[in-house]
């Protein structure tokens, strides 16, 4: 069985190799590693610094500027919601209160099981729709305050049920 | 018989359910008909989504918005033949009101076609811009957009053309086209709506940039927030890649050209233009000093093209009706067609493309058709999170760069977020600080700490803390922070502030009881 040192080194490689041939690869060498890992490990920083002759230090830099970038695991979904004033208009203030309490997380939090982390988001380009959230690659408009339970469960469910198909 | 039934797929649809109610109509056993469900783009009438769409023979028929479980009740009450019984019957799509008092241009196909299918493009105009464009000279063509008059379309508002002619004098041996799809601005999804229902008409105007100004590579720099923008723009770059519009030898011509999309990471300070150029070669999102101008020393330092979506999906319609055609609309300086976005607390939200000229008023109450809530309307932002806030009292102001600038307003991207008088401005004030810290690039002084030190003054303001010393604090912060900042994320952010206290007094007034006492924390900036 692999170990999971292997598995994150495979992983940073594969992102390398996969992009090195762009200009200006880093973005996508990061967006890569953050989607199979859910996170940048410290570990990676010294081989992608290697591989794109940048400094060390130069790579931490980009990771810790992107919001999308986290050096801490992310949750097995995130659910972000958005905080701009398009959904403010509509009630989003409420919306984004009902999330933290149907969660018990706070913005930027992860649950202690590993499988959600909610967000914050400004902007999905739903405005016309507001308030917004998005889980995952799906975006869901016009949420209403009971409406966050159903999506809070849906995304719990969709992960029990991944875990079924994976065992 | 067979029957067409268009169900869209912006994400915006896709977030109201839009899926779901064409897997139900495909599963439809109607025994006189044989449903054919097209996946369209939005016709960015969104507050009617899931808007559903039949063809019948006097044009396409409306219904929304349309929820899974009103498909049995409409298919009963005769929509497959256009019956026009059911509650959710919109009539004709093209005589709705708020489509049909709009002059599309940008956007005139939005949601009549299939998105990524080549052959409806191109039976709609498609690469008829291109086809002369490839027939005039790159100096030509470079002419034809400055007699347009076209303006960016991202904010800024700079001549496209005069930015073409930088590129095209500049000597070097690559230069580069970059679209802006970085489109951040809360209360705008024009951009988003154009790559998802008409992304050819994205790629046919980066070619004929390409080719006006030498640059064989194109980027589009999408935000990583528009997930279903970027499956479709890869979709339709590798489709006009196979049919010979990308790549070599452009449709028959000795013309290269070839386009990447690049995801941004989350960061609105890379929605400007420099701050995107550094994304791009993968580096922190922080601007950088002008000059040198990115058309001279852009991308890799070499001179680049930076438009927006819009300002690039437009070129193809200049190109196919001609300069004149163009510029025939709108007034002063501001010529063309604006799609404008209504937002926030509205009835009636959605695209707006219109000639400028077009009054707030007019957009947000005929248009918009007033607020959502029933409530009256107290505000409304013009311009995205860095733009001002009007009371209805301005709401005369023409939407035109010019006559907004005139009080102190700006037009930005387009986007309209209507508020009603539920509103605490002092709220929106703080929030637009809060904003600048999240998003700062820290690189200059003024926008980094500036806008931690509004925040807390803000607080101290609405705790009824020396008051007056700290409004003035605050007016002297605004206008350190508009004049000694780097670029528009640390020099537009007092705009909300400044308009909110001048509009909107009373709400800075408020003594906070104890219950509702706020409690001082920001939300992490960068590290």
């Amino acid at each position: 069985m692999q170990t999971e040192t292997e598995n994150v080194e495979m992983v940073v490689v594969d992102a390398v190799v996969a992009h090195q041939h762009l200009a200006g690869p880093l973005l996508p060498i990061l967006h890569q590693i953050q989607s199979e890992l859910r996170h940048i490990p410290g570990s990676a920083l010294n081989y992608i610094a290697k591989a794109l002759n940048l400094s060390r230090a130069e790579v931490h830099g980009v990771v810790s500027y992107y919001h999308s970038f986290t050096t801490k695991p992310h949750g097995k979904t995130v659910i972000e919601v958005c905080r701009a004033e398009s959904c403010q208009a509509v009630g989003g203030r409420k919306i984004e209160q009902r999330f933290k309490d149907a969660l018990g997380l706070d913005f930027g939090e992860t649950s202690s099981d590993g499988n959600v982390t909610l967000e914050s988001v400004y902007c999905l380009g739903n405005c016309a729709c507001s308030p917004s959230v998005r889980v995952g690659e799906n975006i869901y408009g016009r949420i209403t305050e009971s409406g966050v339970n159903a999506i809070v469960d849906k995304a719990i469910s969709q992960l029990a049920k991944s875990k079924e198909l994976n065992q | 018989m067979n029957v067409r039934v268009y169900v869209p797929q912006d994400s915006t649809a896709l977030s109201v359910g839009a899926d779901d109610v064409a897997q139900k109509l495909a599963k439809q056993d109607v025994a006189e008909h044989s449903i054919d469900v097209i996946r369209n783009g939005s016709r960015g009438l969104f507050w009617l989504e899931p808007l559903v769409e039949v063809e019948t023979e006097r044009g396409r028929v409306a219904y929304g918005p349309v929820t899974v479980e009103d498909i049995d009740d409409l298919i009963q009450s005769g929509m497959l033949s256009g019956k026009q019984g059911h509650p959710l019957a919109l009539g004709l799509t093209e005589e709705i009101p708020f489509l049909k008092n709009q002059q599309r241009l940008t956007f005139k196909r939005a949601g009549i076609t299939r998105p990524t299918s080549i052959e409806d493009y191109q039976a709609h105009q498609g690469f008829i811009g291109l086809t002369r464009a490839l027939s005039m000279s790159p100096q030509e063509c470079v002419d034809e957009i400055k007699d347009s008059g076209l303006r960016g379309r991202g904010g800024a508002a700079f001549p496209t053309g005069i930015k073409w002619q930088t590129v095209l004098s500049a000597e070097a041996d690559q230069k580069y086209i970059v679209c802006n799809a970085d489109e951040g601005d809360s209360g705008t999804f024009a951009d988003r709506l154009q790559m998802e229902a008409d992304p050819y008409a994205l790629i046919e105007g980066m070619i004929i940039a390409g080719f006006a100004v030498g640059a064989d590579k194109g980027y589009i720099y999408l935000r990583e927030e528009y997930p279903h923008s970027y499956t479709v723009l890869k979709e339709a770059i590798s489709i006009a890649k196979h049919h010979k519009f990308l790549g070599a030898a452009i449709n028959g011509s000795a013309f290269d050209f070839d386009i990447e999309v690049r995801l941004g990471a989350k960061s609105y300070v890379c929605g400007e233009e420099t701050a995107l150029l550094n994304s791009l070669e993968g580096k922190r999102g922080v601007v950088r000093a002008k000059p040198p101008l990115p058309a001279l020393e852009g991308l890799f330092a070499k001179p680049t093209v930076v438009n927006n979506v819009l300002s690039l999906s437009t070129v193809p319609t200049i190109f196919a009706n001609g300069a004149d055609s163009y510029a025939e609309f709108g007034m002063g300086r501001s010529r063309g067609t604006m799609p404008f976005q209504l937002a926030g607390n509205l009835k009636q939200t959605g695209l707006v493309e219109l000639a400028f000229g077009v009054t707030v008023d007019e957009l947000i109450n005929e248009f918009g058709a007033g607020s959502r809530s029933g409530r009256p309307l107290k505000a409304a932002q013009l311009g995205g999170p860095l733009g001002t806030y009007l009371p209805p009292s301005q709401w005369k102001t023409q939407m035109d760069y010019e006559a907004l600038a005139e009080i102190n307003a700006v037009l930005g991207h387009g986007g309209v977020v209507a508020f009603d008088d539920t509103v605490d401005m002092g709220e929106q004030a703080r929030f637009a600080m809060e904003f600048c810290v999240v998003e700062s690039c820290g690189k200059c002084t003024p926008c980094r700490i500036g806008s931690v030190r509004g925040v807390e003054t803000i607080d101290k303001i609405r705790a009824n803390e020396n008051r007056q010393d700290n409004i003035n604090l605050l007016h002297s912060l605004c206008s350190t922070m508009v004049n000694g900042s780097l670029c528009a994320m640390g020099g537009m952010t007092p705009f909300p502030v400044q308009s909110a206290l001048e509009h909107f007094a009373e709400d800075f007034d408020r003594v906070e009881s104890s219950s509702q006492k706020i409690v001082p924390t920001l939300a992490k900036s960068r590290t």
